[in-house]
């Protein structure tokens, strides 16, 4: 198969047929939390993706030149120190730099320390033994699948905030009830590449 | 009952706060690991130890971790907790390791641990801060429990394995796959509503607004860092 074949599937398959949030699971935590708005999904995704990408580029090189063999069980220490440090990092560059897109993201960077879809994805590529473009496909695309997802979920959940809902499904439920029907909905994805 | 002795700490994590109905923190390993009882056990009991654990060690670090680098220092303490259980798990629980799979190195973010550190660890003796990750331990996994009982039930029919519901019964079998953890978490929550218990989705404002996000912004710090 030539490249851009590859990269296209994988890009489809990391983000809708195994979506990061709806189907795995990672990252649910800012999905239910920070998708109450349209606008303010869209910054979290977008931070998420530039934080998923350089996080797994960096976390690759570490794992393949650093940690290798016989360090192996360092993974989940370094990793989440290495995600930590580069979210702290982009966030005083942004600051210094460019102050118009920290103004625009700059909110959402420190709580993507704790979003396990960046470890998660370090990790799962890291255990798959991917090689650095496959990592670097299947970080790309999951990431691109939670900005799908959480503002989707965001864009539900502007419609039915003035819906007469059931008193007992106010609040939570009713953003789970959604979450469900939205992974029914990726569910028609599976299969779709073998 | 008196603040902070063990047996009142267990009934704050067990009930009062439970992490995952009350609290609603740790969502990703409750619903992705809860496709069977069996499974919530073990998520719940490995990071039950983590937590206990690393409650005992930040607590009896307190007043020696500057509070400039008190994040990464919980951070560090927790990761290595985690590689300590993942070991043990891959030595001795072989079929749990293999079901929990990525979900054991994520307990290092797992929202739960992280936020008792900062709110009840590094403030409290070392004693209280035990029982207080145990109490909150056994909560978080008496919660995957029934989740994963409920969705094991009307997605197999069984619970732990056993067979419970008639030869008649058709299993429901989207519930053990993705979207049945939402629905049914959906249902207790709704459930929980009705019967007005107090959980962070009708007492927002006391808790930690339903999500690890709201949680970071006030007893985690990792937000009121940044803005100094």
């Amino acid at each position: 198969m030539d490249f851009l074949t590859t990269l296209f599937l994988g890009i489809i398959s990391a983000a809708l047929v195994n979506n990061v949030v709806l189907s795995r699971f990672l990252g649910l935590c800012p999905f239910l939390g920070v998708s109450k708005k349209t606008s303010t999904a869209v910054g979290m995704g977008t931070a998420v993706i530039a934080v998923i990408t350089l996080s797994s580029a960096i976390t690759y090189l570490i794992d393949h030149f650093i940690l290798r063999e016989n360090l192996r069980y360092m993974r989940t220490i370094v990793f989440i120190l290495i995600i930590a440090a580069l979210v702290q990092t982009v966030e005083i560059i942004l600051k210094k730099k460019l102050p118009s897109l920290y103004k625009a993201l700059g909110v959402y960077l420190p709580l993507i320390t704790t979003n396990c879809a960046v470890l998660g994805v370090a990790i799962d590529s890291a255990q798959k033994n991917y090689t650095f473009s496959e990592t670097m496909i299947y970080s790309v695309g999951t990431a691109v699948g939670f900005l799908i997802a959480i503002v989707l979920m965001a864009g539900v959940r502007e419609r039915i905030e003035h819906n007469d809902i059931p008193e007992s499904f106010k609040g939570m439920p009713i953003v789970l009830v959604t979450a469900g029907l939205m992974a029914i909905a990726f569910f028609g994805f599976k299969g779709t590449i073998g | 009952m008196k603040e902070n002795t063990p047996s009142e700490r267990l009934y704050n994590g067990i009930l009062k706060e439970n992490p995952t109905f009350v609290l609603m923190l740790g969502m990703c390993p409750t619903l992705a690991v809860t496709t069977s009882a069996i499974n919530g056990v073990g998520m719940g009991l490995s990071t039950c130890a983590v937590l206990m654990m690393s409650n005992l060690i930040i607590s009896l670090l307190r007043k020696f971790i500057p509070d400039r680098v008190r994040m990464p220092a919980y951070i560090v303490v927790v990761a290595s907790f985690v590689t300590l259980v993942e070991m043990l798990m891959q030595a001795y629980v072989r079929p749990i390791y293999t079901a929990l799979g990525l979900y054991i190195p994520l307990i290092v973010v797992n929202c739960i641990i992280l936020g008792r550190a900062e709110s009840y660890a590094s403030k409290n003796p070392p004693l209280a801060s035990f029982f207080d990750g145990l109490g909150m331990g056994l909560g978080f996994t008496l919660a995957l429990t029934i989740i994963g009982a409920v969705r094991e039930l009307l997605g197999a029919g069984e619970i732990f394995g056993l067979r419970v519901m008639p030869e008649s019964f058709e299993p429901v079998s989207i519930m053990v796959m993705a979207p049945g953890a939402f629905l049914v978490l959906a249902v207790l929550t709704a459930l929980q509503n009705r019967f007005h218990a107090p959980s962070a989705t009708n007492h927002g404002d006391r808790f930690c607004s339903g999500n690890c996000a709201g949680c970071m912004d006030k007893s985690c710090g990792i937000g009121e860092r940044s803005e100094k």
